[in-house]
């Protein structure tokens, strides 16, 4: 589930509120958005990868809380890694033009 | 009722995904005016976004393409129909050379060439909304539909609400798709929350009828902890007990069936992907990078690391049953109204089994080419004009305060849907309990009424579900046989005399008929 929403790298786009397919943000005027329906949240990931900044955290529990702290996440490297992995971004190139898949089409037994 | 936005549109999709987006592009390309809504977001939202899927993209060569259609046929128990499969296959093959001549990244073969058998969903999603944008759509997300709005002359629009703003909507149009995808019923499934009937519900209450709805009891693995119900790398994976001792006959396909077993008997059941080879590793963590996301942050190395999986209920999303089509314009019995992707039956390319892979996206795509071009064509010939349309909704939708039971109606479907021992594993007894529980969980729904300025949406979704359970489980005890995916525990086998398809129809009634198979694919 969404546990974070990174006050210090939010830049107040509000991309996150308009992409959740399942809206659990609310936007707040001139401040980052909150998670007001946690509970809705289907751990889809898709708001981490259209944050510009990645200022957003997706556990992958999806059917309990868990704490986590920002520097936490942070410390391992976490935040920001599915877009990374993605290759969304600047000077990224999207995963989805990546040799392996046809390499992995070659040999895969499914 | 005044409506905040009112719009009038030759063709309204109702749903975003794949089918709903090659649905209003299609549209759009035929001169018509296209309303899009999405009860999420356009590019986000649905089964295809998060996760990607295997495509059936298959070289339009004779060996290729029986191979193709053959590959399937007798796991879906021969219910497929060669016309539509070869229709579908066509189709899937100009999309997805589309899709590659729009920009799409697809990875080079050896030869340089595009490799074109499958899509990441956030990349292709994002693509197709941004297609869909510069075709002229306009499109409404967060703008779930309510209900249908129809004369007697049949279907001619929609009523919604905008989540974000709490606006009411209303579209006329001269023919409306619905693309609402399937039902999950809310079990967290990757992307599946969004899913959870309400087309359904749409359609049986304009007086459509479905067909294969008793093909409606996908379980995909997962683990425990995760909503990645990602399953084709598991055929690389082992099963093990607590104890480390190898659960046997446990397996992706069909050993999934023991799986579920041991977890209704309260065993855990571990697995970890140790049959995959050394070499291809690298490749099986960039193919699906959502895969491996839950591993990664929790620091579980699923090559090596034992984790508890379970079975998350995928009901007709990776199911077949659907809404009745009548023919390849992809209208229903009701006119004015036609449907695409998961929301139309997909048993006539894969019969009673779709499991992962391929199948789906390809009917998604095709169907929705297929819908966009029928419904425009429909509402070019007859107009929108001037209608005394009239809402729907089984349940009334009214403006001011009125309480509806949904948390406690979601509930008692799931307890009816979720259990292995109800649902995969079905028997007569049992198949009878749920149905009078859930008819009279249907009662008292009828006589309730939702607010459209509460979570109206919400509460549809309940009744939805509620319909969509009911339609499966009628399907379901009257199919006194094995086939696909739906197995009876008392009635084990296939049965030569009941390869037909069943049609059912009804709200407060529910009629289930077998109707003949047209023309099944000719086996070698
Ligand atoms: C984890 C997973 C993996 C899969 N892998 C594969 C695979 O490898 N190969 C394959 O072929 N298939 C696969 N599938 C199946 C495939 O994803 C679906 O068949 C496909 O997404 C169906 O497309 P669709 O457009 O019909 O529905 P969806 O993509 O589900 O889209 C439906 C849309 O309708 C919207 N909607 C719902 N209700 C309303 C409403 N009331 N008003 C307005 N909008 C509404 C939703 O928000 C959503 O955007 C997979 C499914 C899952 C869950
Ligand atoms: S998308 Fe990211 S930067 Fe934009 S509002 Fe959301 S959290 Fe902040
Ligand atoms: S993970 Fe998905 S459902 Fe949850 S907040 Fe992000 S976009 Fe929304």
């Amino acid at each position: 589930m969404i546990e974070l929403v990174s006050e210090s790298k939010c830049v107040k786009c509000n991309l996150c509120v308009k992409v959740c397919p399942t809206n659990v943000f609310d936007k707040v005027d001139n401040d980052i958005p909150v998670i007001a329906r946690q509970d809705d949240c289907q751990t889809c990931f898709m708001c981490e990868l259209y944050c510009p900044v990645d200022a957003l955290y997706v556990a992958p529990q999806a059917d309990w809380n868990v704490s986590i702290t920002e520097a936490v996440v942070e410390n391992k490297g976490l935040i920001g890694s599915y877009r990374e992995k993605v290759g969304w971004g600047p000077k990224r190139t999207p995963v989805a033009s990546h040799g392996y898949i046809y390499e992995l089409y070659k040999r895969a037994k499914f | 009722m005044k409506k905040d936005i009112e719009l009038v549109a030759d063709v309204l999709v109702i749903g975003g995904g794949p089918a709903g987006t090659w649905a209003a592009l299609t549209a759009a390309s035929k001169g018509s005016k296209v309303v899009l809504v999405d009860k999420g977001y356009c590019g986000t939202s649905g089964a295809t976004a998060p996760s990607g899927t295997g495509v059936w993209y298959v070289n339009p060569d004779e060996e290729s393409r029986t191979k193709a259609k053959l590959g399937r046929f007798e796991l879906g128990g021969r219910l497929a129909e060669d016309t539509w499969m070869n229709r579908v296959l066509d189709q899937t093959y100009e999309n997805m050379n589309q899709l590659s001549a729009w920009g799409y990244p697809f990875p080079l073969n050896e030869e340089g060439n595009p490799h074109k058998t499958g899509l990441q969903g956030p990349e292709y999603m994002r693509l197709m909304r941004k297609i869909v944008h510069k075709a002229g759509v306009k499109i409404l997300d967060h703008s779930p539909a309510l209900e249908l709005l129809a004369d007697e002359h049949g279907v001619g629009g929609a009523v919604g609400v905008r989540q974000q703003t709490g606006e009411t909507w209303k579209v006329e149009a001269g023919a409306v798709i619905i693309a609402s995808g399937g039902c999950a019923f809310l079990s967290k499934a990757l992307g599946c929350n969004v899913l959870t009937g309400d087309g359904y519900l749409m359609a049986a209450e304009a007086g459509a009828d479905f067909s294969g709805m008793e093909f409606s009891n996908a379980y995909a693995i997962s683990p425990i902890f995760s909503s990645v119900t990602k399953t084709a790398y598991y055929s690389y994976a082992s099963f093990y007990y607590e104890d480390g001792s190898i659960v046997e006959g446990a397996g992706s396909k069909r050993g999934r069936s023991v799986i579920a077993k041991k977890i209704s008997e309260g065993i855990k059941v571990f697995a970890v992907l140790d049959q995959a080879p050394e070499e291809i590793r690298p490749f099986l963590r960039i193919s699906q990078t959502n895969f491996f996301l839950p591993f990664d942050r929790l620091g579980i190395d699923p090559f090596k690391d034992k984790f508890q999986i379970t079975l998350r209920l995928e009901g007709t999303v990776r199911g077949t049953g659907g809404i009745q089509i009548v023919d390849e314009t992809m209208k229903t019995l009701v006119q004015g109204l036609y449907a695409a992707g998961d929301a139309a039956t997909r048993e006539l390319i894969c019969g009673g089994f779709t499991g992962g892979g391929s199948h789906n996206a390809a009917w998604a795509m095709s169907s929705g080419t297929l819908a966009g071009k029928g419904a425009s064509e429909y509402a070019q010939r007859t107009g929108v004009g001037n209608r005394d349309l009239k809402g729907l909704s089984s349940v009334p939708i009214t403006v001011g305060n009125s309480t509806f039971k949904t948390a406690e109606y979601v509930r008692a479907v799931q307890e009816e849907v979720m259990p292995y021992d109800r649902n995969l594993f079905r028997t007569e007894h049992k198949l009878a309990g749920s149905i009078n529980r859930l008819d009279d969980l249907w009662k008292d729904i009828r006589n309730g009424s939702i607010s459209i300025e509460g979570n109206a949406i919400k509460a549809r979704e309940s009744v939805a579900m509620t319909l969509t359970a009911r339609h499966m489980f009628n399907a379901a005890i009257n199919r006194k046989e094995t086939r696909g995916m739906h197995k009876r525990i008392d009635f084990p086998q296939i049965d030569a005399n009941q390869h037909y398809r069943l049609i059912s129809s009804g709200l407060d009634e529910i009629s289930v008929r077998p109707k003949p198979v047209e023309q099944e694919a000719i086996l070698k």
